[in-house]
């Protein structure tokens, strides 16, 4: 009995070579010499990108760090992480487009990446050479895409314009006729790089449902990359999360989406808890902890509402105390900017702190939300402000095959009542 | 197909096979449209389309008649072969060499943005302008038969050699753009040196004067040396087949045929040694 794995990873490295900032000439000179001089350098500085051994070099960059990981045939791994953590990296390294510096893969079947929909798309063919011409990259034999043509092409829905070059066609239509194309590769294991962000919402419908039906019941492995939660929460059925090039989690994915929020790069739960003294502030306050987590079930969601706690040590006694919170998305657009006073009668104590508070469930809508606060006295006076002390991302609950993020800052849930008039 | 047996290995040193014939035959419809994308793609929104593979060598052999076959007065070593005829059988396999090797040598730079997005085997980058360019040399024989009908030169029996200098050709071809795009895309300074060695590369190869010339005026051993020059052997065997009465240059095919195979292994040697890191230096 053969082993059921259909990826292992074993101890995969990536270093890349960055470039380091070259010596500037004072004089004339010198400025002549190093001009002579360059055509060599540059030479060696080619060379080196191709080399890989001397690991400890100050120029080199670690784009992924000993990752291992076995993947069973049938899995659907979503793979999360903040940009430049390694994500797309390890999925070249899986595609085959470039080569590890260290470890090993094995894969067994046949793989097909989608890093990009539409790779060789060439706009003076039609749509219909670009299709076999784009299938065969894809690495489809001409039987194989003489077969399947006819679904193809009503997948895109652009059956009038399969004889038209590629050029007269709207943006839009090449994705379709791209990601038509994709989606019937029919691979034992599908390396997918957020395609799923193409398309109008009536198009991505139809990309999702073909996304679920290849993960439903064939049998099919998925590596699928995404920054849409949603996505990979309702299609994955494993989640690993990168952070700099290393695998920092591994689990289901509801875990790895909870694991993720709770360590986005922006200190996502500030904690100094064990160094005051550390903890951003001044003489006046200090911000010992500030902690974001969902009102209800593990994962920020807009059905989730947020449950928002700051610990903070102060230093100022016999004043009024105040704290203000503000909430800006990611286009720095302010949500609210909203307090409450802490000590009322001028009785500040030198001591800890803690305010707590609730944004109720459909209030935010899904997006990526930075917290600042304010420590004032007496309304008047600002003892400390903290820009951006920590930040969340709030997802999009999938429901039913409406994953697509809806647009606008808040997502209240709105009484409506409808009615018929006959006039 | 049973393609669950295949095993896949991905690791920094796996030795690539030299030649991946299995590979190669699961990629050929890939090779075949990419060949096709070339070529209906060269001449399109031109007003003379493939006209143009004729135009671009007449001109070359009307100047090339008459200044080294009129005016320096250089005479052709083929019993009554009309030099528009010898320059003929020059300028036709030249235009493939030329136009092969600066497509394939540029190959991988204008490719990119594909293979750096997918995998496939990298060889059939270069690969695609070595057919393609068939092509337009094929083509461009309607200006031989044209020549052959005007000056009534009948070719002779050598016809059924052809084969032999035409493969020289293609394989030195294919070689030297081995060569040239894997060296272009690590240094750049190929794709600017290119433009302008090619060019020069012509005036050594015996395309305006026969190798003959060589012969008598260096003696045999320069003649031989010359021959290394893979397109020496592929010209003049070339322009051999079609002479009437002129005895194929065998030590000439020979040499060539030797270091046309040379280049070509050595060239796909490079390319496979190096591909590994064409996404990442690309």
């Amino acid at each position: 009995m053969e082993s059921t794995s259909a990826i292992e990873v074993k101890n995969l490295s990536k270093i890349y070579r960055i470039g380091l900032k070259e010596q500037k000439q004072e004089t004339l000179t010198g400025t002549f010499l190093d001009a002579i001089k360059k055509p060599v350098r540059n030479f060696r500085k080619i060379k080196n990108l191709k080399n890989n051994s001397n690991h400890n070099d100050e120029d080199v960059f670690w784009a992924l760090k000993d990752i291992s990981f076995t993947l069973q045939k049938g899995e659907i791994l979503g793979i999360i992480g903040s940009n430049g953590a390694g994500k797309s990296t390890l999925l070249k390294l899986l595609s085959r487009i470039t080569y590890p510096s260290a470890g090993k893969i094995e894969c067994r079947g046949k793989v097909a990446s989608l890093l990009e929909v539409g790779t060789g798309f060439n706009p003076d063919l039609t749509g219909r050479e670009n299709v076999y011409l784009n299938g065969t990259i894809l690495g489809l034999s001409k039987r194989e895409i003489d077969e399947r043509f006819a679904a193809i092409v009503e997948f895109s829905g652009i059956e009038k314009f399969i004889e038209t070059p590629v050029k007269r066609y709207s943006s839009g239509m090449k994705v379709r006729l791209a990601f038509a194309v994709a989606a019937h590769l029919e691979p034992e294991v599908l390396i997918i790089d957020e395609v799923l962000a193409v398309g109008d919402a009536d198009f991505q419908r139809k990309c999702i449902g073909k996304m679920q039906e290849i993960s439903d019941g064939t049998g099919r492995t998925v590596l699928f990359v995404s920054h849409n939660m949603a996505a990979v929460k309702s299609l994955c059925t494993r989640g690993i999360v990168l952070k700099s090039g290393q695998k920092v989690f591994d689990g289901s994915q509801t875990d790895a989406i909870n694991f993720y929020q709770a360590n986005l790069d922006n200190a996502a739960n500030l904690d100094y808890i064990d160094n005051i003294e550390d903890a951003p502030g001044n003489e006046f306050v200090r911000i010992i902890n500030f902690r974001i987590k969902p009102l209800e079930g593990k994962i920020l969601s807009i059905t989730s509402g947020v449950d928002f706690e700051v610990l903070l040590y102060n230093y100022v006694e016999k004043a009024n105390l105040d704290i203000t919170f503000e909430l800006r998305n990611s286009e720095e657009i302010i949500v609210f900017h909203t307090g409450t006073y802490i000590t009322t009668n001028n009785d500040s104590r030198k001591g800890f702190y803690r305010v707590t508070g609730t944004l109720p469930p459909h209030l935010l809508n899904s997006g990526l939300y930075f917290f600042s606060i304010i420590i004032g006295q007496n309304q008047k006076i600002a003892l400390f402000k903290g820009r951006d002390m920590v930040s969340f991302e709030v997802i999009h609950e999938a429901q039913s095959n409406h994953m697509r993020q809806l647009p606008g800052v808040v997502s209240p849930k709105l009484c409506f009542k409808t009615s018929f008039e006959e006039r | 197909m049973n393609s669950k047996d295949t095993v896949v290995s991905i690791e920094p040193q796996s030795a690539s096979k030299f030649i991946d014939t299995k590979e190669l035959i699961r990629y050929k419809d890939l090779l075949y449209y990419m060949v096709l994308r070339d070529v209906t793609v060269l001449y399109k929104q031109t007003v003379l389309g493939f006209s143009w593979a004729i135009i671009t060598p007449v001109f070359q052999i009307v100047i090339f008649s008459f200044v080294f076959g009129h005016l320096a007065g250089i005479k052709p070593d083929m019993n009554d072969m009309p030099y528009p005829i010898f320059s003929c059988l020059a300028v036709i396999p030249w235009t493939y060499f030329s136009n092969t090797v600066n497509a394939s040598g540029q190959s991988l730079i204008n490719t990119s943005s594909i293979f750096t997005k997918v995998y496939f085997p990298r060889i059939i980058i270069p690969l695609t302008h070595v057919f393609s360019k068939i092509v337009d040399f094929s083509i461009s024989f309607i200006i031989l038969i044209g020549l052959m009908i005007f000056f009534q030169y009948k070719p002779g029996m050598n016809v059924v050699f052809l084969f032999i200098p035409l493969l020289i050709i293609i394989i030195t071809s294919a070689g030297m753009g081995f060569w040239l795009s894997s060296l272009a895309v690590q240094y750049r300074d190929f794709k600017f040196a290119m433009t302008f060695m090619i060019p020069l590369l012509m005036y050594v190869a015996p395309v305006t004067f026969p190798a003959s010339l060589v012969l008598n005026k260096l003696g045999t051993t320069a003649y031989h040396i010359y021959a290394l020059y893979p397109m020496v052997g592929g010209i003049e065997g070339f322009r051999s087949s079609f002479s009437a009465g002129k005895e194929m240059p065998w030590d000439l095919i020979s040499i060539s045929a030797v270091s046309a195979i040379a280049i070509f292994t050595s060239g796909l040697w490079y390319f496979r040694k190096m591909e590994k890191y064409f996404a990442d230096i690309a």
